[in-house]
């Protein structure tokens, strides 16, 4: 059947910010299914609020909307926009809940808009615990004895019924399992319940038989509108159930399933995707086995492309999210080709001869206090993916993917395991090396697997890795080649194999062991991604590596570039970065070099076989780039300032093996991470920048605070996100804090400068070529300096600095640029504070902030940038002045407090939003309420703001408060903060602290009788009910701002609300508008 | 201590490795095979007989060996190659481990080999003759010159050897906790119907199919003749799959022409090239075979596709059939003619596994198909 001739346009509904539990993969697919759609000739509209996505760069659709996406928003750009279709399974949870909204309201009947892909019967279904677990039995399958429970009533009673201990407690419509729990005995049953009941959008929780222990796998499927059936990838968790599929180890394809076995769950998954009306495309099906009996449970569906559906299409070379899209407009699966083979059709299920491995990556230390258990709400913030010829190979080289403050292997120093064996019941982040060290302290695997719970067969192979470490111990003083090249095989790092030799040379070093090996021509071979275990030619160079007999996809003749990714997500580097590593692949190929991408992220668009000439599935550390460099011949260099630290963190040592480095050099790039020269080249150049000093105790810390003066801003060197940062105002703070940043990265001195108090930050992004430096966007920061940028609202064009502010923030920033010499992006941080302009640090990298800047004027710096670095001026690019920008672009962070409940919501120097969003618009108040909402806080129009102050912010909340009251809010607040307002003519009505006994604050906010609440902390030891409130906020939903400059925007939204409805505007007719206003 | 093995190829290339199972000299043809599981089955597809398998899939051994997933009374094969042989086994149905099953029954395996390696140079030079050997003695010369020696499979009458001797009765279903026909909900004529099954290296699960659709089986022979086959009184006759060369059973062919027209015939793999070869068609040898639980056909009919578990290394010659027999099955992969029909008379075949074992059960309602067949040829 060909495709559908009788729909033009179609709409893509994105996945929002980066969430946890929703993050790149949904760019991946959405860019996937734009790229497609527009290649088949339909008209594409896409909406997303996250301007850090590739899909939302505006010549991938035809009419891109960077706007909230919630029911009403979307009805604006339908009313505008006429499509005759809307694609909703694309965009993750949030893409699909929109649609279900839109088609449950009516608005897609009355625009008359159909549904492609998913019907809204279907979703549904897969949806609804409820509905779904009854129309599995109805199909004659099996699912977890359960209920679903509307109140904590109707819970108890299932609970009885079901009548044993441990249960497990899922929210109805909740992304990435957010507000699960397993509740153990009675006592934490209510809670749990009760928090689960108010999660769940719908008000409804599933409490069911738990199966802890068992088995759980997973299957990629698709289908096509013929009822033709495929099986993409079956993915088994190395994790029993109970952990959330997102925070487990998995490994594709699945290992311990015979024939049968395997195929009944493939006849199940199909029986599921008829039961449920999934018509076409992509979905993922969650079973549970008893290892005892083998008994089968259908734990969930997804009817839609998912993380598992990215993960699959990486792990075979199949493009889920490409063929889904394909298939909503009518085709079939016999009529498209499968990209990889080009000779073979994609009506087919890949075979793979590799394993593949995806290891979650966290971010607990960000979060202290935060219970870092794993458990079935989603917790891990990325994740990294291997390949290799053996699980062994594919294990370990995931561990050294991750890129983790501690080595991939198990060291006395980060010694995770206490010892016994009933702590590796318990699942959380480090227990992969502790059973690792438990097998190295002599456990059995058999012993490992009845306290573990998992696979005999996954802890048998890591005991195999064991037994290796053991004989290269044994062998240590002279390691036969035989054995080296076993190692290598079985992924052993040469930084794991120096670290073993220690054991008898305390000298041994990875060089050495690189050179040792290199010497005895152990070297890897590359292997071809082909979905096909090599039963037929491929043509597609997407590879990775392994130490087998031969290499394949031999190097071309070309000149190459390579371009090192980000690797797995984290808080501080994550989809902004893999935003500039894509658009640098297409600005390489433009400039007539072949692009060479090297990434370990499943979930990144820079890893989709087509962005790039040749796409290396690789670590990102020195050992495996080199290994790609010194094949990749002729190399014209590497480009190392678009995937955020983790390339910048290798260009030193990349530079010493000889290999290019492309744009900034290797020196520059110290310079601006050596606080000391840096500081040495701001003096030359008259730039002033707050007092500092180093320290490498504690004792030299308090010498420099005192010196410096306090408050403090305490950072280690060669972090991201501003890991272990802090402001501090006393010594006692100090010492603590510097204690931890000595500890973050050990070694290194850190950084102790004057911590400017309510300074107005700036961001700049700006690209030189070492002759010319071009300011690409300022950004002013919402919040005041001392909150870290990542976390800070900021708006394009700062709409608060004088122009007297801006003409030294483009002069210094020219002066650095040229200083540094800057080739390609750098980034700026200033802050302003009694009419001087402060340097606070350089990056000559690409910032989080460039794929926003670059929305925000239509100037894509990135490719600028790249195009700069592989040799033209920017003179040639026709670029000489910062780009003109109309109406305002607002970027809001987005945090993830919901899922850590319990942790103090206040912002800081150390990051950690997970995500971003924007609102653009014409007035400042109306781009900043589209943030909020974008971002999940709807600002109120009207009703009751609770206000509690601190007392520095008591003077300025005045006029907030008198705004507020004006714009006909109520406003309620504590005894101090009310008074203050009511002696200066305020009507306020005090409420109760906590501790001033009930009806409080709290109980207010749980009642749902608060709209709004401003909260500035009292410092950075608060310990009045601060915490309490804003905890409750969070949970709540009630919008929170946690800074006086952040109220006083959100003002500005309501009042601009109020007067005026929000617009939407696609990036390309403000584009075009603004062309024609020039 | 681990024991060390050979493979050396008819192309002068020598493979080292890890023997495991019982350590002798094996020559055969070497064929890839892209199943990511079923290694019990595809070790027990008397089809095999002759050949030296390798699996693509790299680590093998895992789920051990169980007491029901067995395809024939014994391994046929000449000897199998992986990459990584599991050091345990980990299923709660098996009940030993490959290693101890080869060994007791006498076949030869090694370890540690690059099948990817090996896999691409069969892809691009086609099956190869090959020998498997853990005799140290031989110098990799004599072993390449053993390969080479080797007559191969084209020929030979591989089926004698794997066949029964004397006709039994099968009455086995597939085992409740495993049924999957519920799902599909077909519809199946009543009564029970009488196939008689030709064992040219029959797969029990095509028995347990069968039994499973309600039929009553008994299997005979490969050198029954057509009219002791009538004497059985079937309501249908089944050409089962078989190792080797088509061209080298001439008393099936003629067997097979002697049934044609008096009594339903539904053929598979083997028996599909012998159908096809009594229809007057020829068969011919594909470059590397089709061998794996992945391959797309399409079925003309209906344009469905399904996604069919295959072993094959010769097919038939569309070009050569009479106009009075119709292709109904394609390979979407290299456009092989994967299942034929009989315009008028009751016959049908395909190329490829309708049992599967291993594989997707996508084409088991051919079964349900060949029972229709047989209905109405009853009535």
């Amino acid at each position: 059947m060909p495709k559908r001739t009788d729909i033009q346009t179609i709409m893509v509904i994105g996945a929002g910010p980066i969430v946890i539990g929703q993050a790149a993969e949904f760019d991946y697919s959405g860019t996937q299914a734009v790229k497609v759609l527009k290649a088949e000739g339909y008209r594409v509209v896409l909406v997303n609020s996250n301007p850090a996505t590739i899909m939302t760069d505006p010549e991938l659709a035809d009419a891109t909307y960077i706007e909230p996406i919630t029911p009403d928003v979307l009805e604006l750009i339908i009313a505008q926009e006429h499509p005759d279709a809307l694609l909703p399974t694309v965009g993750g949870q949030t893409g699909l809940n929109a649609a279900v909204m839109l088609a449950e309201s009516g608005i897609l009947e009355k625009y008359g808009v159909e549904l492609i892909g998913a019907n809204l019967r279907a979703m549904q279904l897969a949806e609804d615990r409820q509905l779904f677990q009854e129309t599995m039995i109805q199909a004659g399958l099996e699912v977890p004895r359960g209920g679903m429970a509307h109140s904590l009533e109707e819970a108890h009673r299932i609970a009885d019924e079901i009548g044993s201990y441990p249960l497990l407690i899922r929210p109805s419509f909740t992304l990435g399992g957010s507000g699960g729990g397993i509740a153990y005995q009675p006592d934490d049953f209510n809670d749990k319940v009760a928090f689960g009941l108010r999660e769940s959008p719908v008000g409804s929780v599933l409490i069911e038989e738990s199966v802890l222990g068992w088995k759980e796998f997973e299957l990629e499927v698709m289908r096509d509108r013929a009822d033709n059936f495929i099986v993409i990838c079956s993915i088994e968790n190395i994790d029993p159930m109970g952990v959330h599929t997102g925070d487990s180890i998995t490994v594709a394809p699945a290992m311990t399933l015979t024939d049968r076995e395997y195929q009944r769950l493939r006849d199940m998954a199909h029986v599921v995707v008829h039961a449920i009306g999934i018509e076409t495309g992509g979905s993922n099906v969650q079973f549970a086995v008893n290892p005892r009996d083998g008994r089968v449970l259908i734990i969930e569906m997804n009817p839609r492309v998912s993380r598992s559906s990215a993960l699959a299409s990486k792990a075979t070379g199949f493009p889920i999210a490409k063929l889904a899209a394909q298939l909503a407009v009518g085709y079939t699966l016999d009529e498209l080709h499968n990209d990889i083979t080009r000779t073979t059709v994609a009506a087919f299920e890949p075979s793979i001869d590799y394993v593949v491995t995806k290891l979650p990556r966290w971010a607990f230390e960000k979060f202290p206090g935060v219970d870092p258990s794993l458990g079935p709400q989603m917790k891990s913030v990325g994740e990294a993916m291997a390949m290799g010829r053996t699980f062994k190979e594919a294990l370990l080289k995931g561990l050294a993917s991750l890129e983790l403050a501690r080595p991939p292997y198990p060291t006395p120093e980060y010694a995770v395991w206490d010892g016994t064996l009933s702590s590796l019941a318990h699942p959380r982040a480090e227990r992969i090396w502790a059973l690792w060290e438990a097998l190295r302290a002599g456990h059995t695997p058999a012993e490992v697997v009845q306290a573990s719970q998992i696979d005999l067969w996954f802890v048998t192979q890591l005991a195999e890795i064991v037994k290796l470490e053991q004989a290269i111990i044994r062998e240590a003083e002279q390691v036969s080649p035989d054995l080296l090249c076993l190692a290598k095989q079985a992924g052993f790092t040469d930084g794991h194999i120096a670290w073993l030799l220690r054991s008898a040379s305390q000298t041994a070093i990875e060089a050495e062991v690189r050179a040792q090996r290199l010497a005895l021509n152990i070297a890897p071979t590359y292997h071809v991604v082909d979905t096909c275990a090599a039963e037929f030619q491929s043509y597609t160079p997407y590879l990775y590596s392994s130490y087998a007999s031969e290499s394949e996809a031999p190097p071309t003749g070309r000149e190459k570039v390579i371009i090192l990714g980000g690797g797995p997500n984290r808080i501080g580097q994550g989809i902004e970065f893999d935003y500039c590593c894509v658009h640098a692949a297409w600005a390489v190929q433009k400039a007539g070099y072949e692009a060479i991408m090297v990434n370990c992220n499943p979930e990144t668009v820079s890893t989709d076989y087509d962005i790039s000439d040749r796409l290396y599935f690789e670590p990102l550390t020195l050992e495996h780039v080199l290994n790609i460099a010194a094949r990749e011949k002729p190399l014209k260099g590497v480009i190392v300032q678009f995937g955020g630290q983790t390339p910048l963190n290798l260009t030193a040592k990349l530079a010493q093996y000889g290999i290019p480095i492309l744009g900034t050099s290797p020196d520059a790039i110290a310079i601006a991470e050596d606080r000391g020269r840096f500081a040495a080249l701001l003096a030359e150049l008259e730039i002033p920048s707050p007092a500092y000093g180093m320290a490498n105790s504690i004792e030299e810390a308090r010498q420099v605070a005192a010196q410096v003066e306090y408050p403090v801003v305490v950072r280690p060197s060669y972090v991201l996100g501003g890991r272990a940062m802090a402001i501090v105002y006393d010594e006692q703070a100090l010492d603590q804090y510097t204690r931890t940043a000595l500890n973050v990265v050990p070694g290194q001195s850190i950084l102790i400068d004057h911590y400017l108090e309510d300074a107005y930050e700036v961001d700049v992004d700006a690209v030189a070529d070492g002759e010319r430096v071009v300011i690409g966007g300022v950004m002013q920061h919402i919040e005041e300096a001392g909150v870290h940028s990542g976390d800070s609202a900021c708006v394009i064009p700062p709409y608060k600095i004088s122009a007297y502010h801006l003409a030294h923030i483009h002069e210094y920033t020219e002066r650095m640029g040229l200083a540094l010499g800057v080739k390609g992006l750098m980034n700026v941080q200033y802050a302003i504070k009694d009419d001087i302009v402060y340097v606070l640090e350089v990056n000559p990298r690409a910032s989080r902030t460039v794929p926003y800047v670059s929305k925000a004027t239509g100037v894509p710096l990135a490719r600028m940038a790249t195009l700069v670095i592989t040799g033209q001026t920017l003179a040639d690019l026709g670029l000489f002045e910062e780009p003109r920008v109309d109406g305002f672009f607002v970027k809001e962070a987005v945090l993830p407090f919901k899922k850590f409940l319990g942790v103090d919501t206040v912002l800081g120097p150390e990051m950690r939003s997970t995500g971003e969003v924007m609102g653009h618009a014409a007035h400042f108040g109306h781009a900043f309420a589209k943030a909020q909402l974008a971002a999940g806080d709807r600002l109120p129009l009207e009703g009751t703001v609770f206000l509690s102050v601190n007392d520095y912010d008591k003077s300025a909340a005045l006029k907030l408060a008198r705004d507020l009251q004006r714009l006909g809010f109520r406003l309620v607040a504590t005894r101090g903060t009310a008074e203050f307002f009511i002696h200066a003519g305020l009507d306020v009505q005090p409420i109760n602290k906590v501790s001033e006994g009930s009806p409080h604050v709290v109980d207010l906010i749980r009642e749902g009788g608060i709209d709004l609440i401003i909260n500035t902390p009292l410092g950075p030891r608060a310990h009045d009910d601060g915490m309490l409130i804003r905890t409750t906020a969070i949970r709540y939903n009630v919008p929170l701002l946690t800074t006086l400059s952040a109220a006083q925007a959100a003002v500005n939204g309501i009042r601009a609300l109020r007067v005026k409805d929000l617009r939407v505007r696609s990036l390309q007719a403000h584009y075009r508008q603004q062309h024609e206003t020039i | 201590m681990d024991k060390t093995a050979r493979l050396a190829l008819a192309d002068g290339s020598v493979w080292r490795g890890t023997a495991f199972g019982t350590g002798s000299a094996q020559v055969g043809e070497v064929v890839f095979n892209t199943s990511l599981t079923g290694y019990q089955e595809i070790l027990t597809d008397p089809s095999y007989a002759g050949q030296l398998v390798v699996m693509t899939a790299p680590q093998i051994g895992n789920t051990g060996i169980n007491d029901e997933d067995d395809e024939a009374r014994q391994i046929f094969l000449s000897g199998l190659i992986v990459r990584e042989l599991s050091p345990v086994v980990s299923n709660w149905r098996a009940t030993r481990s490959l290693s101890d099953w080869l060994e007791a029954q006498g076949v030869i395996g090694i370890s540690g080999i690059d099948t990817r390696a090996l896999t691409r140079r069969l892809r691009d030079g086609g099956s190869l003759k090959g020998v498997l050997s853990t005799e140290n003695g031989l110098s990799d010369d004599d072993l390449v010159a053993q390969a080479r020696g080797w007559n191969g499979l084209d020929g030979i009458d591989m089926v004698r050897a794997v066949s029964c001797k004397s006709p039994y009765h099968w009455n086995n279903p597939t085992n409740s906790d495993w049924e999957f026909r519920q799902w599909a909900k077909l519809e199946v004529p009543a009564g029970r119907l009488h196939v008689v099954a030709y064992d040219f290296g029959i797969k029990h699960n095509i028995l347990r199919r069968f039994a499973a659709y309600g039929c009553h089986v008994t299997v005979v022979p490969a050198t029954t003749s057509a009219e002791d086959v009538l004497a059985l009184r079937p309501d249908g006759v089944f050409l089962s799959n078989g190792p080797g060369d088509p061209s080298a059973l001439p008393y099936t062919v003629q067997t097979t022409r002697d049934l044609l027209g008096r009594v339903p015939i539904f053929g598979i793999c083997l028996g599909h090239q012998i159908l096809g070869q009594a229809f007057g068609g020829k068969t011919y040898r594909l470059k590397f075979g089709h061998h794996g639980g992945n391959q797309p056909v399409k079925y003309l009919p209906t344009g469905r596709v399904e996604i069919s578990a295959h072993n094959h290394n010769y097919a038939v010659d569309p070009a050569t059939l009479p106009p009075e027999v119709e292709v109904t099955h394609i390979n979407l992969n290299d456009g092989c003619c994967e299942g034929m029909r009989h315009v008028s008379l009751p016959a049908l075949s395909i190329q490829y596994h309708p049992e599967a074992a291993p594989g997707p059960h996508d084409c088991d309602p051919l079964f349900a198909e060949f029972m229709k067949m047989m209905a109405v040829a009853y009535a």
